[in-house]
């Protein structure tokens, strides 16, 4: 793949363009190289995109390369969480469990049709049409079951998403709580 | 071969010119301190990128090449990410205990690496009991997984650590008694002098059969000791998710991921000084050439190469065999290991005794 | 066949038997439990094997079909018991007879809402406790769920129905779990069991005393599905529900549909087919190894195990252009020819695998730890085996010769020699062996297949609408872990009136408890392993 094409939604970078202070910016930029570059999945399938995301482990795509390779099977250590399989009605709650098991910065991959839509099921009377109905979504990764180019592209992206974030500048500046 | 106790010495000397002598022991307690917190932290951090890059290279896989040269800051990432990741607050916990258990364990281990005699003239904590010194020291680190285990409110969790509390009491036995084969040979506790007495040959040669027993028995135990592979049972993966430090995020895991890896370099470096010389360099009787060129070799980096050697051994274990089930694990403590160390240990005490070493 | 007509007419007189190569036995529910004991004990007939149970909706009644088959005459039979009405459906059980049935009623009554009487444990089986409505009755109204953010309360009681010694039927509660039980779940998201299973574990230290499989977190609702679909649209679904049999799930669904259309696939077509299928059934081994591997603990070899999967993979993806979801076979052959490099490539593959087992041999199977976790553990016997319906390589570890490409060939399995693996073991590690032997003869098969593929048609032209004559149609084929059949019931449209699929997942996880009952919970993870079943084919 181009690196052109690698840029192809170049609205990420315009995200940080509103100026910062420049050492926390640096900070910012230091502390966000830290989290792109060690994004650690938790160990969460539930069909057919799991044993892909497995192949992505393994030794040919070996997402190892990206610092990717630590899964973690508590959802506490975790920090992207990528939805690999049909979420259904039983299992959302679960889920959703799950992701607030998180511990912040948590992203959200939703990998394959099933995750995005409910994909091949979506008229079924058990399937949740989507997990953005459930989950805030970072990166949707398309396919029936995305192959696992598709998915490191996927995650490649995330790490851009990540880069534009703000730790100290705006992101996690404490809200006001609301009056009682 | 460069004592390091020149270098000692001299800012021992200087900061006693111009300060009172409180405030030089002060300012020495500090600096030694933050010596030891940076150097634990960053052969923390180079021992995970070794173990990536080892197990893939055991997994027909690269590893980590993508941050930084050859992903050498791989690690370094990790611990930025760690360092700025949410310490949840998990209710219904023991709040005190659960917060308290990851420091017991990375003191424990800190303390215990601080008594490694590194190279020729640098051992921070050198005492006549300092093998007994660091085995005390490094058996603490149960109390905080057993109580990470237990005040995470938990039933994985409490597994983990019940097994851990079994595994490690079991296993503490192997290695006091195979450190004590060696003290029986030597006829001192104190780790530096330990060393000294291997100058004109390591104990694994010098001690016989017995000697080599226990260095086998040694670094069976040893990477029991450190929960890892094949005897990683508290935190076992695949049934446990991740065992004792299962409710743990952010940096508290963080310390539990750093003192497993820094517990190995103990393991290692203890079985180092104990059978493989310590910061000696390796000699062969005759060979005065030969042995002349070793001593070219800092013995610092004596040191850190046997000691990598033993953690590649301990690394290889953990990425080539399957896990042992808890009961096979002390049946191979309680019925083999434990016989053997006590038969050997007679047979080391009847070796000096009768003097049938050299 | 009469013989059998006029035994079971002996025993229940009022019954209709159908000729047929398998005959249908139309029984009142009265009479349905006296029948099904004598099938189960009498000389004549030994039904030991409860193939499959599917539940209907017949319009006015609801109803079951009970597939069986006797692996010591070997004769099949189906038996349909209607209900008295739809408002109380009530039949009686066959759990005590046929273990299998445990589960498989209660998945009945899941989706038909039909209770059977002196079943030990009526919860559902895959929906929520708290769902409204039985789904796959035909007035199911899918608006009365919605998706729901808080979990359903986890039943530690089982709601029963019990004949009384007068014959009166009373409503009771079984405990599942007691007070003091320490209970520990596993699952849904945890590494070892492979999906979105749950098992609720009561534990005594290390001990495990009862496993409690809670199924359903991937329940998609397949069967529903395909009522509504036309028959070439079904078939891309079978591909999801076991996606490492992918191959040999659509094989089976297309054969029953071309059985009965009456339709004659060309050679060609059989020769790919069964070539397609002892390929993925070697992938699917492959992983089996590799995630037992890692069960266990010993990582690298999961990593091997996926090395050379993705030489099948690749061989997969030039002919068929998936990875994993291939949708290949099409009513009446296959969807386009084989790649020309395909013949070429297989053949390499067959050159390069033996040398890889032997390193699995040395790497694992060797290894003195791996030895002896899985020797002696969990050992399942043949009668169990057969009455939990438990096929595949796992019912082969015990025994049980239930090879459906030796029993009822197709395709070309009659022309192909090799052989059934069968050891007596039964246990984690016959298990393990089995599966580890069906890679060689797997490779066997393909060596006698690959150089003599026939020229000629890889697929027969037809019509984008089929419709089925109306009837009841089942055929099962050798997925990758057991015998994967299909039921169509037609009633003469464009789509299944109900279709059924037999998955072998279920009867693998129904004997769980059995196997790790005493074990430690590192056993039940290797026995779980072991049997390795894939959770999208247990809930479809």
């Amino acid at each position: 793949m181009k690196y052109e094409d690698f840029k192809d939604n170049e609205y990420l970078e315009q995200l940080r363009a509103s100026g910062t202070n420049v050492i926390v910016g640096r900070l910012d930029d230091l502390i966000n190289w830290g989290r792109s570059n060690s994004v650690w999945p938790l160990t969460f399938a539930t069909s057919c995109c799991g044993i892909e995301f497995m192949a992505v482990g393994a030794a040919r795509y070996d997402f190892a390369r990206f610092g990717f390779e630590v899964t973690r099977a508590s959802p506490r250590q975790a920090d992207v969480i990528i939805v690999a399989g049909t979420i259904v009605h039983k299992m959302a709650p679960v889920l959703r469990r799950l992701y607030d098991q998180m511990a912040e910065p948590k992203y959200v991959i939703a990998m394959g049709g099933c995750a995005i839509s409910g994909g091949p099921f979506r008229n079924s009377y058990h399937v949740v049409q989507g997990v953005n109905t459930i989950l805030p979504v970072d990166v949707y990764v398309p396919g029936c079951p995305p192959r696992p180019e598709a998915l490191l592209y996927g995650m490649m992206q995330l790490q851009r998403k990540i880069k534009v974030q703000k730790f100290l500048g705006e992101v996690n500046r404490k809200e006001k709580k609301a009056d009682k | 071969m460069f004592d390091f106790s020149v270098i000692t010495g001299w800012v021992d000397r200087m900061l006693r010119s111009f300060l009172p002598e409180e405030a030089t022991v002060l300012v020495e307690f500090v600096m030694i301190g933050v010596a030891i917190l940076l150097g634990y932290a960053v052969i923390a951090l180079v021992l995970i990128y070794t173990e990536r890059r080892v197990c893939a290279f055991f997994q027909c896989r690269v590893g980590p090449n993508r941050v930084g040269p050859w992903g050498l800051t791989q690690s370094f990432a990790d611990m930025i990410k760690m360092l700025t990741k949410e310490l949840i607050t998990i209710n219904n916990v023991d709040r005190f205990l659960f917060n308290l258990a990851p420091f017991i364990v990375i003191i424990a281990s800190v303390i215990s690496f601080s008594c490694l005699p590194f190279a020729k003239g640098l051992e921070l904590i050198d005492f006549n009991v300092g093998a007994f010194f660091v085995m005390a020291v490094s058996s603490m680190g149960i109390v905080g997984i057993l109580l990470a285990g237990w005040s995470s409110n938990n039933k994985y969790s409490l597994i983990g650590a019940m097994r851990s509390g079994a595994q490690m009491i079991s296993y503490e036995l192997s290695i006091g008694m195979s450190i004590l084969t060696i003290i029986v040979f030597t006829d001192t506790a104190q780790l530096s002098l330990i060393v000294a007495n291997q100058a004109d040959g390591w104990f694994i040669f010098k001690g016989h059969v017995p000697a080599f027993i226990a260095f086998m028995i040694y670094l069976i135990a040893g990477t029991a000791e450190t929960n890892r592979g094949p005897f990683d049972l508290p935190e076992a993966d695949s049934e446990l998710t991740a065992g004792y430090h299962t409710e743990y995020s952010g940096m508290h895991f963080g310390f539990f991921y750093l003192a497993e890896y820094l517990n190995m370099f103990i393991v290692a470096g203890m079985a180092t000084t104990l059978f493989l010389g310590g910061w000696m360099p390796l000699y062969i009787p005759g060979w005065d050439g030969f042995n002349r060129a070793m001593d070219f070799i800092p013995s610092l980096f004596w040191f850190l190469g046997k000691t990598g050697v033993l953690i590649f051994i301990m690394m290889w274990f953990k990425w080539t065999f399957p896990r042992l089930r808890i009961d096979q694990l002390l049946t191979l403590e309680w019925k083999y290991l434990l016989p053997i160390n006590l038969v050997n240990m007679f047979v080391m005490v009847m070796v000096v005794v009768f003097e049938w070493h050299w | 066949m009469s013989s059998l007509k006029e035994h079971i007419l002996k025993i229940v007189p009022e019954a209709e038997v159908s000729e047929g190569e398998v005959p249908v036995v139309n029984v009142s529910p009265g009479a349905f439990r006296t029948l099904a004991i004598h099938l189960r004990e009498d000389a004549g007939l030994q039904f030991d094997y409860l193939v499959c149970m599917t539940g209907m909706d017949f319009g006015e009644n609801l109803g079951v079909y009970y597939r069986f088959r006797s692996t010591v005459l070997r004769q099949e039979l189906t038996v349909r018991v209607e209900t008295v009405n739809r408002e109380q459906p009530e039949l009686m059980t066959v759990a005590d007879l046929w273990a299998t049935a445990e589960l498989n009623e209660r998945e009945v009554f899941d989706f038909f809402g039909i209770r059977f009487i002196n079943h030990p444990d009526m919860r559902r089986l895959f929906l929520r406790n708290d769902w409204v409505g039985h789904p796959l009755r035909k007035d199911y109204d899918p608006a009365l769920n919605d998706v729901r953010l808080h979990s359903d309360e986890t039943l530690d009681t089982a709601p029963v129905l019990e004949v009384t010694e007068e014959g009166v039927v009373e409503e009771k509660e079984n405990v599942v779990f007691g007070d003091s039980e320490y209970v520990v779940n596993i699952g849904p998201q945890h590494p070892a069991t492979h999906g979105v299973l749950r098992f609720r574990v009561s534990l005594e230290g290390e001990m495990v005393k009862k496993v409690d499989v809670n199924c359903g977190y991937i329940h998609r609702g397949i069967e529903k599905m395909c009522e509504s679909m036309t028959y070439p649209q079904t078939l891309a679904l079978t591909d999801r529900l076991d996606y490492l049999s992918a191959h040999q799930n659509r094989h089976a669904l297309c054969r029953c549909i071309e059985q009965a259309m009456g339709l004659e696939v060309p050679e060609r077509a059989q020769y790919i087919r069964t070539i397609m299928d002892e390929l993925t059934r070697v992938a699917s081994h492959l992983l089996f190894w590799s995630t037992f591997c890692m069960d266990l603990g010993a990582l690298t070899a999961f990593f091997y195990g996926f090395r050379d999967r993705e030489k099948i993979l690749n061989l997969l993806e030039e002919t068929c252009g998936g990875r994993l979801i291939m949708n290949y076979n099409v009513i009446g052959g296959v969807m386009a020819d084989i790649h020309p490099r395909f013949v070429e490539g297989v053949k390499e593959f067959i050159r390069y695998l033996p040398g890889a087992m032997k390193e699995y041999h040395e790497i694992f199977t060797g290894n003195v730890i791996a030895r002896q976790r899985m020797r002696g553990i969990g050992v399942l016997s043949r009668d169990k085996a057969v009455s939990f319906g438990v096929t595949g390589p796992s019912g082969r570890a015990s025994g049980w010769a239930c090879d459906v490409r030796k029993l009822k060939p197709y395709a070309v399995y009659d022309k192909v020699a090799f052989d059934e693996v069968l050891r007596e073991d039964g246990d984690v590690f016959g298990r393990y062996m089995v599966r580890l032997d069906e890679i060689t003869q797997s490779l066997r098969i393909l060596e006698q297949l690959i150089d003599n593929i026939p020229a000629g048609p890889y697929s027969v032209k037809t019509k984008p609408v089929v419709k089925l004559p109306e009837g009841s149609y089942f055929t099962s084929v050798e997925a990758s872990r057991g015998e994967f059949g299909v039921l169509i019931e037609s009633r003469g449209e464009k789509n299944p009136y109900r279709l059924k699929f037999r998955s072998p997942g279920l009867p693998l996880v129904s004997v769980v408890d059995t196997l790790a009952t005493g074990n430690k919970i590192a056993d039940l993870i290797a026995i779980g392993g072991s049997l390795d079943y894939v959770v999208p084919d247990i809930d479809r």
